[in-house]
């Protein structure tokens, strides 16, 4: 077993100022209240140049506060935006450098795509051979060549969902903003699109900030993701050490799964005390004969997902559940459980982390 | 209206269940509904076009006793016809364009801000029409007098805009209102001014809306009569104002020829506007959010 100091400063790489000196995006001791709630705490965060960074977090955490606050949509109350190394926080979101994909597309309907994607150019005075030709460009980028005259509502969700990205990169922005882009879309479709706009952001190199709310779209297709909870960032790492080494119970719990026990684990076994374990289900394993650290189990219920099976186990210290792949488990059936890595919180906070001694 | 009734609630659900008393009565009831309906709007207007080529209609026939042309005849040949016709176009487009121009930012301030008091400004445009008209008039007509707006062309506009305040307020408050606030925000996001937000994205996919209400105070003033009466007679005969003294000088088949040619710009009208709204680009406007 070894023993932590709890883990207060986060990991140096993440949010020390200067990080993204050369380019990115740079927030600094972000505010805001809103309707006498605090809603953003004081945030840092520092996006390097280049790099995808998913804000995570359930509703009402201000994630897409924080990202409207980075768009222009709203303005912060404290702290600063600066994107390239420009202060942009007193500007209006017409002169920001940055361009925003929303949730629901938010393409304009009297417009037909080409229209949509060319207007941001239209604006910029450009003439209208080179407004078609890179619309054509973008649009041959999202393969949507063929809809150039379609009008949004003609076209299918996910159609829509590469027009509005069309409509961002046109602009060539600094920073991409994606505010929950693939909520709308159905399962597989969401898989596919993650893929192509996890591809077109790093052959474009664009610095991008996506919100979401799905663990696994942030953990497929970010550098690093900032997990917010309450207004502030509960840990901001790469999805390997978001999972890995989750810093907070709340991270421990909102990244994948865990059993969530209290109490304190020796010898694999846990005993009533006035810490948490996390356990994550694939680390409870199961044997069919008794076992070195296991002990004895009753399956109480099996929900077979597809390529494993999740197992609630009864053991006579706690309830867990398992992740097992092989044969199918029946209820009642009897097994050995070991326990063969759990993380301690205390006050919310990772102290102690235990992997099994072999 | 009659068929959308009938089709709803009448063979469909008399195919699914079997011929209860209740389903009786219920089809019967809508065939009255129906048959109501078809007397008392049809009805006078079928007699009005009957009425306007009848010679001598005498009481328990039917159908008139003769035809004739003679009434077209006398309307036409009126010389205060041509000019009715011309102040009522007039007035109308005029109307609709000032009205515009009053209401239209009224609107847009309704729909997109918060200010204090915003719902009793917006109930409040009810007052106008919650009086009994004549009554309001008199009491404009004494400002007027005050204000030498009597047979004024200022005095009528002023009368006809009244009438049109509400149309033009909450129509297009509802249709600005509609506009996602999304697509205003992408619009900013492309590089936008508000004011060309305004005119490239809110303006356009509130166009419907503001068509509709720009035809309903088109037709509010073009049939305005109590009001210009009061105000502008006789300087001023709208069509709807000279149909008052045709009614009252003239035989019953004059004024059913007056109020047929009455209809046809309102009637024209609305089936533009309903072509336009319904069959054009702009309901597609209204199908994505």
């Amino acid at each position: 077993m070894t023993i932590h100091e709890p883990l207060t400063e986060p990991p140096a790489s993440t949010t020390e100022p200067g990080a993204a000196a050369g380019g990115g995006l740079t927030i600094r001791g972000l505010h805001k209240i809103l309707g006498g709630r605090t809603i953003i705490d004081n945030l840092d965060l520092s996006v390097n140049e280049g790099e995808l960074v998913s804000l995570l977090g359930p509703s009402g955490c201000g994630k897409t506060t924080t990202l409207r606050m980075i768009a222009g949509f709203l303005e912060p109350d404290a702290g600063s935006i600066e994107v390239e190394g420009q202060e942009v926080s007193h500007l209006g979101a017409e002169n920001r450098p940055s361009a925003m994909v929303f949730q629901n597309y938010a393409l304009w309907p009297h417009m037909t795509v080409a229209k949509n994607i060319g207007f941001p150019l239209k604006l910029r005075k450009m003439s209208k051979a080179e407004i078609n030709d890179r619309v054509e460009t973008v649009l041959e980028l999202v393969s949507l060549l063929h809809h150039k005259d379609s009008k949004p509502a003609r076209i299918s969700g996910g159609e829509q969902q590469r027009v509005a990205l069309a409509r961002a990169l046109v602009q060539e922005p600094k920073l991409l903003l994606l505010d929950e882009p693939l909520s709308n879309l159905d399962a597989k479709l969401r898989v596919k699109v993650r893929e192509d706009i996890r591809k077109i952001q790093q052959e474009l190199g664009i610095t991008t900030v996506i919100v979401t709310h799905d663990q696994e779209e942030a953990m497929s297709m970010s550098d690093r993701i900032a997990v917010m909870n309450a207004g502030r960032i509960e840990q901001y790492s790469t999805p390997e050490a978001l999972y890995a080494r989750p810093e907070t119970e709340f991270v421990a719990t909102f990244i994948g799964s865990m059993n969530r026990v209290e109490g304190s684990l020796n010898n694999g076994l846990i005993s009533a005390g006035g810490d948490i374990l996390g356990i994550r289900p694939e680390d409870v394993i199961l044997h069919d004969v008794p076992f070195d650290g296991a002990l004895p189990a009753t399956v109480e219920r099996v929900v077979p997902r597809g390529h494993f099976q999740e197992v609630y186990l009864r053991r006579a210290d706690a309830q867990l559940r398992s992740f097992v792949t092989g044969e199918l488990m029946q209820p009642g059936q009897q097994t050995y459980a070991e326990i063969r890595k759990a993380m301690t919180f205390r006050d919310g906070r990772l102290v102690a982390e235990s992997g099994a001694a072999r | 209206m009659a068929i959308i009734t009938d089709s709803r609630t009448g063979p469909a659900s008399r195919t699914r269940r079997p011929l209860t008393l209740d389903s009786m009565v219920r089809s019967a009831l809508v065939v009255l509904f129906v048959v109501l309906m078809v007397v008392f709007i049809l009805g006078p207007l079928l007699w009005l076009g009957v009425r306007a080529f009848a010679g001598n209609w005498t009481f328990p026939n039917l159908l008139p006793d003769d035809w004739t042309l003679r009434w077209w005849q006398v309307v036409i040949n009126d010389g205060a016809l041509g000019v009715a016709v011309q102040n009522s176009l007039f007035f109308a487009p005029l109307t609709v364009l000032v009205s515009a121009i009053i209401c239209l930012p009224a609107a847009y301030a309704f729909a997109r801000f918060d200010f204090p008091g915003r719902r009793f400004f917006l109930i409040s445009l009810f007052a106008t029409n919650a009086f009994p008209k004549m009554g309001l008039f008199v009491t404009l007509a004494a400002l007027f007098y005050a204000l030498n707006l009597m047979n004024t062309v200022l005095g009528i506009l002023v009368v006809h805009v009244l009438g049109t305040v509400v149309f033009m307020t909450w129509i297009p408050a509802a249709a600005f209102a509609a506009v996602p606030r999304n697509l205003e925000e992408a619009a900013r996001d492309a590089g936008a001014s508000k004011l060309r937000v305004f005119a490239s994205v809110t303006l356009p996919m509130a166009l419907p809306g503001i068509i509709v209400a720009a035809v309903m105070s088109f037709l509010a003033s073009f049939d305005e009569a109590q009001g210009t009466y009061l105000v502008g007679a006789p300087a001023f005969m709208t069509m709807p104002t000279q149909m008052y003294s045709l009614v009252l000088n003239y035989p019953t088949q004059v004024a059913a020829v007056f109020s047929i040619l009455l209809a046809i710009p309102s009637v024209a009208l609305m089936l533009a506007a309903h072509k336009h709204i319904l069959g054009g680009q702009l309901a597609e406007g209204f199908q994505i959010k």
